[in-house]
């Protein structure tokens, strides 16, 4: 009798989740004008993005001023221009020309050979080649100058014949070409979908807010718990498939490896959505309306999107801005995702990341269930 | 014309009034700027500092050591000796090291014959820190090598690298003029878009056909107090960017100020069209945030140099209004009043600003009459 009634009381609920469930994919997929807002923007922005993120040099302008005009200086600017990705877009012949190309931004370097470059080789003197840059592009700056202090150095090394007494063998693990295309592309499907769900969340409870229809769902049969979980799920579902388009994209259009498991994958984006969508919700709890939401979530997003490892390492970051990234769940989806793509890593080598995903939403979930039955203004 | 700015004051003090009740716009311009400030200003850096890195010493010899030595008290790396390569592989398995530079067994020997080699394997799971330790210890070795040379009287050719307008070369100065470009487009685009959409979707433009109000007049009004929010949020963000930071200020905070301006006019602009398209919060909301934050981060020049991207996303960067408001104030901020720049850039977001608030106002006299 007792285990009847129990089993009754399972199914009621059940077949109450599977109807809020339904309900809310309606709601949020009817207006025809969403599907082309789910969609499109994240196929454009998976091919724009895919294109932008990216930390390679692939074509490098320079100015060249060379004041010793000798054959060694000669055969070094040769040397460059022979090289794939440099192009030589001015040649100057004074010191006073080197802020022109510089300022207009169409040189990202200038090469300057000073006017004793062989006399002190010959004099068995060190000898300097000078490099300027452009700081109001820190990185570029900097890759230029690895770049090119690579060329010089391995061209002299040659050149002179002078074989160097030691040689590094460098290799990098999981990524070869060391491209960094393929380290932003797990990255920015974890940011995107990342946006959607907690926005989406947040908006689904502000929008029956302000239409008055959530008042009428808090009395109905269904628990809290119930609500909830119909709430989360269409920002869940719409996350999974943002996920997938930009996933197809980035290993199909980019050709970014894939490692791991399909399976770790949609473990890992499924406890990074449902905490997400904890978040979205925690967020909706507090508000009164769809502007509170908007404000609230992007105040959450940027700091967090910013402070997420996406694209600066959190190890770079103060200790205490480190500890704030423990209540941001993209941080951990990141690090899990790239690990699965890059290092073939399992469910069990990334399952450190899923503790602090599943406490953000074990309390942000209970705040909003709590906050929805007592927060009625 | 009188009677119309009698309207257009009280209508704006009306919505000064529901600005001050409903905080969160205000939290908007306050907070966003603020916390913008802070964030970026301390966390964002892509200087690379003590990477970790596991150095292996197969050969116990003192050379070997004195070769590695780079690699302590560099502020660049965090170095852990460890005894056999498969300690190393398994700190790199685990992501508890970067990278591992190994220094093999015979490497004294081989030194005499000129044929000695080092290694360095590098975690391309972070491939940007990957390409800084590679540097480093590129640079480590070179200024060995020449030491060595210069000991049996050889000289190098070196090189010397000065980078202008950025005398620390800290990204902290690079990303600083940036966020006067996020503060404007976050809180520009998005707060306009929700706020008209919610006068949409509440009928209030039907409900003017009985009063005296014209729709531009109530349009106008509601943007004045928005427009306020962004002017704060941005003197928030060059004030802060200033004192705390101390970026430099080369150029004229005229012209900062007019470009700032025009680029407020395209953002609110943006935000307007967005909000007639959609006439709904819940899809405005949706669309204001896709244009807003990822764009203004990934395309318009502000963390990716587009210069090395393919020509199709370069001419999409151009066509964005984004990248010419960050070039004119990465210059003026950085490097001065170059007015080839300027002038380039101030035309077009000229052109853009105008554009902007045509459209935006002539879709909303449309839709609504």
């Amino acid at each position: 009798m007792m285990e009847d009634q129990k089993e009754m009381r399972l199914k009621v609920v059940f077949r109450q989740v599977r109807y809020m469930c339904w309900k809310e994919t309606l709601a949020t997929f009817k207006d025809p004008r969403f599907r082309w807002i789910l969609i499109v923007p994240a196929l454009l922005m998976g091919f724009l993005f895919g294109y932008a993120a990216n930390f390679n040099l692939e074509n490098v302008t320079y100015a060249v001023l060379d004041k010793s005009h000798t054959k060694a200086s000669a055969a070094l600017v040769n040397h460059l221009d022979g090289t794939r990705f440099y192009h030589r877009v001015a040649t100057l012949t004074s010191d006073e020309q080197i802020a022109g190309p510089i300022d207009s931004e169409k040189a990202m370097m200038v090469l300057v050979i000073p006017q004793d470059f062989v006399d002190r080789l010959g004099n068995r003197q060190n000898s300097p080649v000078q490099i300027i840059t452009d700081g109001r592009y820190t990185t570029t700056s900097s890759l230029v100058t690895a770049y090119t202090t690579r060329i010089i150095m391995e061209w002299v090394m040659e050149e002179t014949g002078q074989d160097s007494p030691l040689d590094l063998q460098v290799r990098t693990w999981f990524n070869p070409n060391q491209l960094t295309r393929w380290f932003f592309s797990p990255g920015i499907l974890g940011i995107m979908s990342f946006i959607q769900v907690v926005l989406l969340a947040g908006l689904s409870v502000a929008r029956e807010r302000e239409e008055g229809t959530f008042e009428q769902l808090l009395v109905t049969p269904s628990s809290p718990v119930v609500i909830l979980i119909g709430k989360a799920f269409a920002p869940i579902l719409v996350g999974l498939i943002e996920a997938a388009i930009l996933f197809l994209v980035g290993i199909l259009w980019f050709q970014v490896p894939f490692y791991g498991s399909y399976f770790a994958l949609l473990m890992t984006l499924l406890v990074f959505f449902i905490s997400s969508a904890g978040i979205g919700l925690g967020i909706s709890a507090l508000c009164q309306n769809m502007q509170q939401v908007q404000v609230y979530s992007s105040l959450y997003l940027v700091p967090n999107g910013v402070l997420s490892g996406l694209i600066t390492p959190i190890r770079n970051m103060p200790e205490a801005l480190q500890l704030l990234t423990y209540i941001n769940p993209l941080r951990f989806a990141l690090d899990a995702l790239r690990r699965i793509y890059f290092q073939g890593a399992g469910l069990i080598q990334v399952g450190y990341n899923f503790v602090p995903m599943v406490l953000i939403s074990l309390v942000t979930l209970s705040m909003a269930g709590y906050l929805f039955r007592h927060n009625l203004n | 014309m009188k009677a119309s700015l009698r309207r257009l004051i009280a209508l704006t003090h009306k919505e000064f009034l529901e600005l001050l009740r409903d905080k969160s716009s205000l939290a908007m311009g306050i907070l966003m700027p603020m916390m913008l400030v802070f964030i970026i200003g301390y966390g964002v850096s892509l200087d690379v500092y003590h990477s970790r890195i596991a150095v292996v010493l197969e050969d116990p010899s003192p050379t070997a050591h004195q070769v590695v030595s780079f690699v302590d008290g560099s502020e660049y790396f965090d170095p852990v000796y460890v005894t056999n390569m498969q300690a190393a592989e398994r700190l790199m398995d685990d992501r508890k090291t970067e990278a591992i530079l190994r220094v093999p067994p015979t490497f004294t020997r081989d030194l005499y014959q000129r044929q000695a080699h080092l290694q360095l394997i590098l975690s391309g799971i972070d491939t940007t820190t990957a390409m800084s330790i590679q540097g480093y210890v590129e640079s480590g070795i070179a200024a060995w090598v020449t030491r060595q040379l210069n000991a049996r009287n050889i000289g190098m050719v070196t090189v010397d690298s000065r980078v202008w307008f950025n005398d620390a070369n800290s990204s902290t100065w690079y990303f600083m003029p940036g966020l006067l470009m996020l503060t404007i487009t976050i809180i520009g685009v998005q707060l306009t878009a929700i706020v008209m959409a919610r006068e949409y979707e509440r009928g209030t433009f039907e409900s003017l056909f009985v009063t005296p109000v014209r729709a531009l007049e109530l349009v106008i009004s509601k943007i004045i107090p928005y427009f306020c929010i962004s002017v704060i949020g941005v003197t928030i963000c060059f004030v802060l960017s200033r004192h705390l930071f101390h970026v430099p200020m080369m150029g004229s905070i005229g012209a900062i100020i007019i470009l700032s301006m025009l680029y407020l006019f395209i953002a609110m602009g943006t935000g307007l069209i967005i909000s007639v398209i959609t006439k709904s919060q819940f899809l405005a909301c949706q669309i204001a945030l896709h244009v807003s934050m990822m764009p203004c981060l990934m395309l318009s020049g502000y963390v990716f140099d587009l210069r090395s991207t393919p020509k199709i996303v370069q001419i999409v960067g151009d066509i964005l209004p984004f990248s010419h408001y960050l070039t004119c104030l990465k210059s003026l901020f950085l490097a001065g009043n170059i007015w080839d720049v300027l002038l380039k850039n101030g035309a077009l977001l000229l052109v853009y600003g105008l554009l902007a608030v045509t459209i935006a106002f002539s879709m909303t006299r449309k839709k609504v009459e």
